[in-house]
């Protein structure tokens, strides 16, 4: 009866959203007296996940799942619920998580909350607050079925350290064929770079920087930060930058830490994708752009100075507090 | 290749969201609606298949009679028929539930939904509907090839895409990509009078579970004032990110 959570992991690393996940599974499992439990795919040091309160975790070590599929994933993680009679599971809000989700949802056939932001408003009825309207208000949903699968929102409920012991073991899911009638040909992904959906800050641009030309100082702004970048969507649809950068409501959404907008206005279908982010910088000429009433600091000013003087700033301070 | 496009029926992106009868419901007053995006872009690939590869396409909603201007939009874009379930669409395994019934009745070959409706965002929808139906399932995908038994699908992973290799029959969970913004359609005055030709068939939905209720709404807070920072003081700036709000 314990609760399973699946934390997600790459080239064997957990990643922050895995941790992010099992923080939320012990704070449900103790409301509820009971204990969490993991499912990890090809992770190395399962143990770690003790550190965030996680008590067992079942460890599949499998070369068939070393890429990811999302049917035989949800498979293997309906198995791991099943063999522990877990009844709440918790996931993540990655774009892997969020599409074996549904998956997962209708082989258990069970009641699947996403986006959701807090702990447990109560636990009979189980009741969560997620984001809705793409983050333009919030509602508190109930679950009635008898298994209870909740998406956790990027960096809401957070990463919390509650340390104890867990027990690993090592678990062989049966893998049938038919679970792989879907195939991986080629991934693309930008390594040793943070991702919009992870990275602690995002640095984004908008129109107000003229052309694709002009990226090179957001880049590297960036760079000195650690920060993803991201665009606006008119950014986008002009082609000056990938659609995958695209943030905003029909883009995707950013609950980073910070989020600095230089030259983006501000559009109500942006502010909604970015209104997750905890501390918001705008930089923009027009001292009535209306992201100046979402933000909690702004520069009134022309990017082309501020934001090279900014670099030249940070750099500093990097190396002053190195 | 039978093609249904499942559309959502959701408030436009530039609306203000309020809530009513004590914060337990979506205030529709002066709200304008359309076709959930992620679905346009998907009725409008399905639209490129139909031209270039001769497909049939069919759309469906899972709304109650106001929803038919949208279905009305969706026939004068180009969409050969429409089906309406005529229920509220309460949660995402309802209506994934309701819109199995009518791909098991279609015989469809492809499914096309949006990834998420960008009303209550459940992004459930696709997934349960394969799943129900026993078909291959790609989720955020931004680029489709069908050809004969074999489709070749771009999705969005985090940090950059995936292509993948499947087979018919497909669900995707589709977005932004899948067209661009600009091959977006709008109807025009022929393809308007000729909607009004077009079956509507409108069904009554079958007894289906729901596993989730929203109970009650709430608004954001209201954000504070903006600390406005000279344009000569970046220092300033730095000073405020590291020691007042600890981001850096």
């Amino acid at each position: 009866m314990s609760v399973l959570v699946y934390t997600e992991s790459e080239n064997g690393k957990f990643k922050k959203n895995a941790h992010e996940a099992a923080s939320y599974a012990y704070e449900v499992a103790k409301q509820m007296g009971t204990t969490a439990t993991a499912i990890s795919i090809n992770a190395n040091e399962a143990e770690s996940l003790a550190d965030y309160g996680v008590s067992k975790v079942l460890n599949v070590s499998n070369e068939r799942l070393k890429t990811f599929n999302a049917k035989a994933f949800a498979n293997v993680i309906g198995q791991a619920a099943q063999k522990e009679n877990a009844k709440i599971i918790i996931l993540s809000s990655s774009a892997d998580t969020k599409f074996l989700a549904p998956i997962l949802t209708a082989q258990l056939k069970a009641g699947y909350v996403p986006n959701v932001v807090s702990a447990p408003e109560s636990t009979s009825p189980f009741k969560v607050k997620r984001t809705v309207f793409s983050n333009k208000g919030f509602a508190f949903t109930e679950i009635s079925s008898e298994i209870k699968i909740i998406g956790v929102s990027n960096n809401a409920f957070g990463s919390i350290e509650n340390k104890t012991t867990a027990t690993v073991e090592s678990f062989d899911p049966s893998l049938a064929d038919d679970l792989f009638t879907t195939k991986s040909i080629e991934i693309d992904k930008v390594v040793g770079k943070a991702t919009i959906a992870d990275a602690d800050i995002v640095v984004s641009g908008g129109r107000g920087l003229k052309g694709p030309e002009n990226w090179g100082m957001i880049e590297e702004l960036a760079e000195v930060l650690g920060a993803a970048t991201a665009c606006s969507k008119p950014v986008s649809d002009l082609g000056w930058r990938p659609h995958g950068e695209h943030v905003g409501q029909t883009g995707k959404p950013v609950a980073s830490n910070l989020y600095i907008a230089i030259g983006i206005s501000g559009a109500i279908q942006h502010l909604a994708g970015v209104s997750s982010s905890k501390v918001k910088v705008v930089i923009n000429t027009d001292p009535e752009a209306p992201f100046f009433k979402a933000a909690d600091y702004g520069i009134v000013g022309d990017a082309f100075e501020v934001v090279p003087k900014l670099i030249e700033k940070l750099k500093e301070f990097k190396a002053q507090n190195a | 290749m039978k093609i249904l496009v499942c559309l959502s029926n959701v408030p436009d992106t530039t609306s203000k969201i309020n809530f009513t009868d004590g914060d337990t419901k979506f205030d529709t007053n002066g709200v304008q609606f359309v076709i959930n995006p992620n679905d346009e872009f998907g009725l409008t690939r399905a639209m490129w298949f139909k031209e270039k590869q001769g497909a049939t396409v069919h759309v469906a909603t899972v709304g109650e009679a106001s929803t038919e201007p949208t279905i009305r939009k969706a026939l004068a874009i180009g969409a050969d028929e429409a089906i309406r379930v005529n229920a509220i669409p309460t949660d995402g395994y309802f209506v994934a539930e309701q819109l199995a019934e009518i791909v098991k009745n279609g015989e469809y070959d492809l499914v096309i939904a949006g990834r998420e409706s960008i009303d209550f965002n459940g992004g459930m929808v696709p997934g349960i509907l394969a799943s129900l139906s026993g078909m291959n399932f790609v989720n955020t995908c931004i680029s489709l090839e069908i050809e004969g038994n074999n489709a070749t699908a771009i999705r969005e992973i985090d940090g950059g895409k995936e292509k993948i290799s499947t087979t018919l029959p497909l669900v995707i969970g589709g977005q932004k990509g899948l067209v661009a913004e600009s091959d977006l359609r709008i109807p025009n005055m022929r393809g308007i009078m000729m909607a009004r030709q077009k079956k509507l068939n409108v069904v009554e939905p079958i007894s289906a579970s729901k596993a989730t209720d929203d109970v009650k709404f709430e608004k954001p807070a209201p954000k504070g004032q903006v600390k406005l920072v000279d344009a000569d003081n970046i220092d300033e700036l730095i000073n405020l990110l590291h020691n007042e709000a600890k981001v850096i």
